[in-house]
């Protein structure tokens, strides 16, 4: 049994001395466990970073065994994000949803494909990192488990524009006046997820994070009774941290 | 052939430490029963030696006969300028290199969100009390150039702001010796983004 596929790496931890246990997001395989064989040696330890996407080629004896995973690196995402610290909180979080919420070989090819075009983006712009994509990015994750949000027309008036909430029940988008009265009751929808030209501002990276979030939690992570990753909890100290000081990317270089 | 349960006992605790696998630990074994006056009995004597004598320094956790550690205690170094790094190994390294003639911190790992390592995990107390001091004028953080070590220099540098010390960390790039066309892609653009104007 053996294939070959695109891979972005999610997770990596020791096995032994010098192997490595890799977790990762592949095109057409899903997420998939192996071994990697000297895995952790000077040579390959650049490789073997989260985020990083790779064409991998993993090799069984059977196709339900662990295997073992080689891969040539075709991205190196984390090196070129090393000193951002929000654009390593927003890889560190995708990395940790993919790691957690997926189930194992599963194929999610449009998801892989958001999430390197993500990547992609963030490797680019890593002092201002494309937030507003990340959490488009998340609404399709939702999506790719069968929690997707209905965000393209009013849940009571069915009219397409204006849209500014999302019902925490239904999931579904309601504009400013089938709101009426039950507003406070209602998550706001910040317009940057439904634009995609639209990069928003740190207050709507908090409003589409706390929607997001709160979709991921009841119904992903509510499921196997666990709270979000630590990753994503991060993400979100770090976005109040941005909305409250307005430090960007560049002041914090700066301090260094 | 059957080799006795004592040999087969020492064989097994060898073959757990690091560097050695079965069929090494066999052979070192047999190097330590084979002349006991001149290995086995120096090896037993400085063992038990090490594990009597030997503590982890409160004050910055290294490991050392003395309390606080010989680097603590050396008036020779200059307290204003503390190393961070993740482990003992690391300080060991730095130490090599002899360039480093101020003091250290390890915090025993680093933040690791896919592992469960949170900030409560990490050796940090010493770290605060010198800093709170005064002393402190300077912080390097000699961290891993990884995705954890990165977030952790991040996280240290936030925690730090607020004391006024100079924060700086290593430089990320081509090793001594190191020809470009043989490094890694992640090795080059970590350099190129790390350039500096000559």
């Amino acid at each position: 049994m053996e294939w070959e596929d695109p891979a972005i790496i999610l997770r990596r931890s020791p096995h032994g001395e010098s192997s490595l246990l890799v977790r990762v997001l592949t095109r057409r395989h899903g997420v998939h466990h192996a071994l990697v064989k000297g895995g952790r040696s000077r040579r390959q330890a650049a490789l073997w970073q989260e985020g990083n996407l790779v064409m991998a080629q993993w090799k069984a004896r059977l196709p339900d065994q662990l295997g073992y995973m080689t891969a040539e690196l075709v991205r190196p995402t984390a090196s070129f994000l090393l000193d951002h610290p929000l654009a390593l909180s927003l890889l560190s979080s995708a990395c940790s949803l993919c790691s957690e919420a997926l189930a194992e070989r599963e194929p999610h090819e449009l998801l892989f494909a958001a999430l390197t075009h993500f990547m992609g983006a963030l490797s680019i712009s890593a002092a201002e990192p494309p937030v507003a994509l990340y959490f488009r990015w998340e609404l399709i994750l939702l999506r790719e488990l069968g929690y997707g949000l209905t965000l393209d027309h009013c849940a009571v008036t069915n009219v397409r524009d204006g849209l500014a909430y999302v019902s925490p029940r239904t999931g579904r988008a309601v504009s400013e006046e089938g709101a009426g009265e039950w507003k406070d009751r209602l998550l706001p929808l910040p317009s940057c997820l439904l634009d995609d030209d639209d990069e928003g501002d740190p207050a709507a990276w908090l409003s589409a994070a706390r929607l997001s979030g709160y979709f991921l939690q009841r119904a992903v992570f509510a499921a196997h009774h666990r709270p979000l990753p630590a990753a994503r909890d991060r993400l979100m100290t770090a976005l109040y941290r941005r909305a409250e000081g307005g430090t960007s990317g560049q002041d914090e270089e700066e301090r260094v | 052939m059957r080799i006795s349960p004592e040999i087969e006992t020492l064989i097994s605790r060898l073959a757990r430490l690091p560097g050695l696998g079965p069929r090494s630990a066999r052979r070192a074994a047999l190097a330590l029963l084979q002349a006991p006056e001149t290995r086995l009995q120096p090896l037993i004597a400085a063992m038990q030696e090490a594990a009597r004598s030997i503590h982890t320094c409160p004050q910055c956790g290294n490991l050392d006969s003395c309390t606080p550690c010989s680097l603590c205690a050396d008036p020779q170094r200059d307290p204003s300028v503390i190393c961070v790094v993740e482990s003992v190994g690391d300080l060991w390294a730095l130490e090599r290199a002899g360039m480093h003639r101020g003091r250290y911190q390890v915090l025993g790992g680093v933040l690791s969100a896919l592992s469960g390592q949170g900030p409560e995990d990490l050796n940090l107390a010493g770290l605060m009390e010198r800093v709170q001091s005064g002393v402190v004028e300077e912080v390097i953080l000699a961290l891993g150039a990884t995705v954890d070590g990165a977030t952790t220099a991040h996280w240290l540098q936030e925690k730090l702001a607020p004391y006024g010390v100079a924060v700086s960390r290593l430089g990320h790039g081509v090793p001594m010796g190191g020809a470009l066309d043989v490094l890694d892609e992640g090795t080059l653009a970590a350099a190129l983004s790390s350039r500096k104007v000559l």
